[in-house]
């Protein structure tokens, strides 16, 4: 209110139009946390694509006679019990579970949202999809996660070869049980969507449901979508990571930071270094992106950004 | 509210039984076969008896029918007849585990008191540290308690169970020696000094589980209190002269208790399943140990009816919680 009473200053007034997507950067600075989480995220994604770039040693490079070393200047954080050089695992590993938590988000959110914009725009489907939803959120995820990936692990190893069949097994897996939240988050903003009068404008002058969809509904559940992005993110990778310390994950040769923890759980009185760190990366991958979720959320509720 | 619940548990049954349909139909594509790990010696004339002694023989929907009355009458009656003494067991065939070719339920007897005792000791003290925390930290907002209680909280929900556990072990009992690292289930308490020894074996799987339970649940509780602080109904009671502890204890709790209770609630039996990732870690023999164990032999079975169980659990305490939420909050009314 107190904003009405000031004198307008021309120039203010006047100033050039801003992309909306700068406000929600300024809000986003603002948050600590999240600042520092998109710091450590960057330098996570920098260490496993650029790293085996400057620190190119094959990660399944066999040398039994250096096996079960301490840090050197030549195994910067050691070897395992095969004398593979750990630094140069992680650096691989954290590609696969990166990779895993990205692609598993993105196939959990275009399921997620397809699924939530359809059951709110289309009367008809609302029903039958929120019951499916249900359902899926009734499912005993992780049991049903470890039956999935036993069961047809084999099979698509054999029929894509062993990393890209487990590769995409295991993103499916996990987008196909992870999808509920977007969709029930998306449906409720597009029942709300769907009443404005933007959305009756536009279908007072004809356009398709599909061009509505994605021009004027679609842009405006974006704030949601992203979040839950991140943390779709986070979960995912704690999901792979869990599956392969479980032993159902990635095959033996293909190290993943869940991979390296479950092979070091074993050696983890005598080398615990093995052990912590594939799980402090982990952990600090994970933080940093709810981190990143966090400040996305204040950033992207216009109730909060401006104050 | 009656008939809500009912129109909710009518739903209910039919998911459960959706969900097993499943799982089963899933299983039945699944390439492991009872009689592969038996040695190629055996004719394939035996081999084909042995696969109709256990039941292979007929159609998919008779066998799943078959096992949805073992399942839901056989197996609850000799469970109970075992835990009575009654003489109620029907006779008749009973589902086998693959593995070992014993009742499924007479090893899920075994199994589930250990998964109780860990996972239920972890979650009611998970909930004991996150009450008073998110209740502090929404009172004293901002605060360095709350700062450090946020951060910590994140912290507890970010970390994975299975590397929290690893690191518990790494400290407590490499380190420092002062627990076990294994779990020993055939451990019988008898006097003090076997109660010392069962508490200090169930001391660190109980810790990892309530670290993770008590970030999450502290997280909704500060957020609930907060939600409630700046009510009108707050400022009527300290308009009133009540004290601070009667405003925020008595009135702000318990109305910040509603949502909270069900998301403990709901809780319940995602915590079942996470601590499939907690036993393997502490080499639990539970419920979820047994799961993994089923999986890695192919002991179909075993697995349909671990996942059958965890359904069940899902749904019905989803019912529990939508229906605990209406009876706590009497603005909200289901028509």
């Amino acid at each position: 209110m107190t904003d009405a009473a000031k004198p307008l200053n021309p120039d203010e007034a006047f100033r050039p139009p801003r992309n909306q997507w700068w406000d929600v950067w300024d809000q986003f600075k603002t948050h600590r946390g999240a600042l520092a989480g998109l710091a450590v995220f960057v330098s996570i994604i920098l260490f496993v694509l650029v790293g085996p770039m400057i620190w190119q040693v094959d990660p399944g490079q066999l040398n039994i006679r250096m096996r079960n070393q301490g840090p050197s200047w030549d195994y910067p954080l050691g070897t395992d019990q095969l004398g593979r050089d750990l630094l140069a695992r992680l650096m691989y590993g954290g590609r696969i579970s990166v990779a895993v938590g990205l692609v598993a988000m993105f196939l959990g959110l275009v399921i997620g949202t397809l699924i939530g914009v359809l059951a709110g725009y289309f009367k008809l489907l609302d029903s039958p999809l929120m019951r499916l939803t249900d359902l899926f959120l009734a499912l005993p995820l992780l049991p049903l996660l470890l039956i999935l990936v036993a069961l047809f692990r084999d099979t698509l190893a054999r029929t894509f070869g062993e990393s890209i069949g487990v590769f995409f097994l295991i993103c499916f897996a996990i987008a196909i049980t992870s999808w509920m939240q977007t969709a029930r988050i998306v449906r409720g903003d597009v029942l709300a969507l769907k009443e404005r009068e933007y959305v009756l404008a536009a279908r007072s002058i004809g356009t398709p449901s599909l061009r509505i969809n994605t021009r004027h509904v679609l842009p405006n559940v974006l704030s949601p979508i992203m979040v839950s992005a991140t943390l779709g993110i986070a979960s995912a990778i704690i999901t792979e990571s869990a599956l392969s310390f479980l032993g159902l994950g990635f095959p033996p040769d293909f190290p993943t930071w869940g991979r390296i923890l479950y092979e070091g759980r074993d050696w983890i009185e005598q080398y615990p270094a093995r052990v912590v760190w594939p799980g402090l990366l982990i952990s600090l991958t994970v933080l940093s992106v709810n981190y990143i979720g966090d400040g996305l959320r204040d950033a992207l509720d216009p109730r909060i950004r401006g104050r | 509210m009656l008939s809500y619940t009912l129109r909710r548990l009518a739903f209910a049954i039919p998911t459960v039984l959706v969900i097993s349909l499943i799982v089963f139909l899933m299983l039945d594509m699944a390439p492991g076969d009872p009689t592969g790990s038996l040695p190629l010696t055996i004719p394939l004339e035996v081999r084909e008896q042995i696969r109709q002694s256990l039941g292979l023989g007929d159609p998919v929907m008779v066998r799943y029918f078959k096992w949805l009355y073992m399942m839901c009458f056989v197996e609850p009656l000799h469970i109970l007849a075992g835990l009575t003494g009654w003489d109620i067991a029907p006779e008749g065939p009973r589902i086998l585990s693959w593995q070992t070719r014993s009742p499924v339920g007479d090893i899920l007897v075994q199994r589930v008191p250990q998964t109780l005792w860990v996972v239920g000791l972890g979650y009611l003290f998970g909930i004991l540290i996150a009450l008073p925390i998110g209740v502090i930290s929404a009172y004293r907002q901002y605060s360095w308690f709350d700062q450090a209680g946020t951060f910590v909280s994140m912290i507890g929900f970010s970390v994975p169970t299975f590397f929290t556990g690893v690191v518990f072990i790494l400290i407590f009992s490499v380190w420092l020696g002062w627990f076990p690292s294994m779990y020993d289930t055939t451990h019988v308490v008898r006097d003090w000094n076997s109660f010392v020894f069962q508490a200090k074996q169930i001391a660190m799987p109980v810790a990892v589980l309530a670290l993770f339970n008590a970030s999450q649940i502290s997280r909704f509780m500060r957020a609930s209190m907060l939600d409630n602080l700046n009510q009108d109904y707050v400022r009527t009671a300290r308009a009133k002269g009540l004290g601070e502890k009667t405003v925020v204890l008595v009135h702000v709790l318990r109305n910040s208790m509603i949502p909270v209770v069900t998301v403990i609630a709901i809780g319940i039996p995602t915590v079942f399943t996470g601590a499939i990732i907690t036993e393997q870690i502490f080499r639990v023999n539970g419920l979820g140990d047994a799961l993994i164990r089923a999986i890695y032999v192919s002991d179909w079975p075993m697995v349909q009816t671990i996942t059958f169980i965890f359904a069940i659990l899902i749904v019905l305490f989803n019912l529990i919680a939508d229906v605990l939420y209406g009876i706590l909050d009497p603005r909200i009314r289901y028509d």
